[in-house]
């Protein structure tokens, strides 16, 4: 089984899918991913799937999940890069992905983390 | 009848392929005349006797079992030159058809068994041959359509660039469901390739939409959401914004503004543009003085 | 690529392989790009029914003609326990399995043609038809 590599940048954690998933490699993602937040006290999370050529139900309820978990850790989960094609099927197979923050590419997903950072520490300083 | 069908088909048909050969001329000219008289007054005799000549020999070489290629090549090109000029496809398989008539009365003349149960034989060929003209008919109209359908799709599908960041397709004359489908195809696209995380749907120029096409509408905002992007709708006429409400389409929370220009305002303050109204034009001017 | 391929669902790589020998028929077919990411999606929506609710089955892929038009025709079987009550399986949101319940009935929603047959005990044959557009 192939599992998909976790890179962290300051503190942010990146995960770029570029391979075929596998149910198997989606739940140790999943695993991966939430141990990585906890061991590095990041506070974001970014999921890109410009490479990913469909989203199913199983792949489209673990993002969701994902994003559920890393917020119950203190991390912001931005999806990037969804295909125009991906987000079509998604809407017909009846999945919203409610929750999930989205982005179009790493760049704006990156600055919507620091935005949200940005607005957390207005929201404490008040 | 017992007596033709005692007489085995190979028989009738070599006797058809015999009459075929002796009595060329003859079952041409009657076929001409057949044809001639058949197809409407703008026929031009010569060129049409010269491609009935070249379907009988190619009608003969394909019996010989030296190539049927062709013949359905010659039938398709017969039946494609015709539909340009305006003939209609029935006129087309009746000049076909003509020679079964024109055979026919060589094969009296010879009056043998072999000769009658091979024009059973005959006649069923001309039959296939005929409904072939028909098909090729049919296959080139249904290109042109399909031809013209897409081409209709890729001219109606402009997606422009309103301001760094916003993008708008200006839908204009009626949506059908394909049509939609492709325009906000090519919507999401340019969000992905240009970076848009704006856009706006102005259907203005709309007349009317049903449930599919307003679900459609519907469902790329969702989509455009999917990928971290805004769309707006704009220009939604009273008749469409009734028709939506009473088939009972829920719009949610999708932004929806009167014009294109406030949907450009919406989309540039959501951006973090701002507008700050300068001094009155007078004022500018004693500036530049 | 052959066609008509039967292909085995039987593990979770069994899927991805069903996924990547749909696309490529999708893309023989002449499917747009759209039209490809839906059926394979119902494909792994499908494959991954068969896996989990009758613990294995296959797939047939396979070209289909309609006059011009060309279509792309998978039919997925199994030996499983069957759907008792087909309507009920076909609502959203509906699972035994844990899952969302979108698999059978979002994966209709992808597709042309969306047929069915199932009874208690006789397995399950589903066989989805998307069409050249």
């Amino acid at each position: 089984m192939d599992r998909v590599p976790v890179l962290k940048l300051g503190d942010i954690l990146i995960v770029s899918i570029q391979i075929d998933l596998q149910d198997q490699s989606v739940l140790a993602l999943q695993e991966d991913l939430a141990d990585k937040v906890v061991a590095t006290g990041a506070r974001g999370v970014i999921i890109d799937i410009t490479a990913v050529e469909i989203v199913d139900s199983f792949i489209g309820r673990m993002l969701a999940t994902i994003a559920a978990i890393s917020r119950m850790l203190d991390a912001e989960t931005v999806v990037v890069g969804m295909r125009p094609a991906v987000a079509i099927t998604l809407v017909e197979l009846g999945l919203s992905l409610g929750g999930v923050r989205t982005a179009l590419n790493l760049e704006k997903g990156v600055a919507l983390l620091n935005h949200l950072e940005g607005s957390r520490i207005a929201a404490a300083v008040q | 009848m017992g007596v033709t069908l005692s007489v085995p088909t190979d028989a009738g048909r070599r006797r058809i392929e015999e009459l075929l050969q002796e009595n060329e001329e003859r079952v041409l000219k009657r076929w001409l005349e057949i044809a001639g008289s058949s197809s409407s007054s703008h026929v031009d005799r010569s060129s049409l006797a010269g491609q009935l000549r070249e379907l009988y020999q190619a009608l003969r070489q394909s019996l010989d079992g030296s190539g049927d290629s062709d013949l359905r090549g010659l039938l398709a090109e017969l039946s494609r030159s015709r539909a340009r000029q305006g003939f209609t496809p029935t006129e087309t398989a009746v000049v076909v058809f003509g020679l079964k008539e024109a055979l026919y009365e060589s094969i009296e003349t010879d009056g043998s068994p072999e000769a009658l149960r091979g024009f059973i034989w005959f006649s069923q060929l001309i039959d296939d041959l005929g409904l072939l003209t028909m098909e090729n008919y049919a296959a080139a109209r249904e290109k042109v359509i399909i031809d013209q359908a897409e081409q209709l799709l890729e001219l109606s599908t402009p997606v422009v660039k309103l301001w760094e960041g916003i993008v708008a397709v200006p839908l204009v004359g009626t949506l059908d469901s394909a049509r939609t489908q492709v325009v906000m195809e090519k919507l999401l696209q340019t969000l992905v390739d240009t970076g848009s995380e704006h856009a706006v749907i102005d259907i203005t120029g709309v007349p009317a939409v049903d449930t599919q096409v307003a679900q459609h509408l519907l469902k790329t905002v969702v989509a455009a959401r999917l990928m971290g992007a805004e769309c707006v709708i704009s220009g939604i006429r009273p008749q469409i914004a009734h028709t939506i409400v009473t088939l009972g389409i829920e719009f949610g929370d999708i932004v929806t503004k009167a014009s294109l220009a406030d949907a450009l305002a919406h989309a540039l303050r959501e951006s973090g543009v701002e507008f700050v109204s300068r001094k009155t034009r007078v004022a500018v001017r004693t500036e530049e003085d | 690529m052959t066609t008509p391929a039967e292909l085995p669902v039987n593990s979770n790589s069994d899927v991805v392989l069903v996924r990547q020998h749909v696309r490529t028929t999708a893309i023989d077919v002449g499917l747009s790009l759209v039209d490809q990411t839906k059926v394979v999606t119902a494909a792994s929506e499908l494959a991954r029914n068969a896996l989990v609710y009758a613990g294995g089955g296959q797939v047939r892929v396979e070209i289909v003609h309609n006059g011009i038009r060309k279509g792309l025709r998978l039919v997925f079987s199994d030996e499983g326990p069957g759907i008792p009550d087909i309507e009920q399986a076909l609502t959203d949101g509906w699972t035994t399995g844990g899952g969302l319940g979108l698999g059978l009935s979002g994966s209709r929603r992808l597709v042309d043609e969306f047929d069915l047959k199932s009874a208690p005990g006789e397995g399950t044959l589903i066989t989805v038809t998307k069409w050249a557009r």
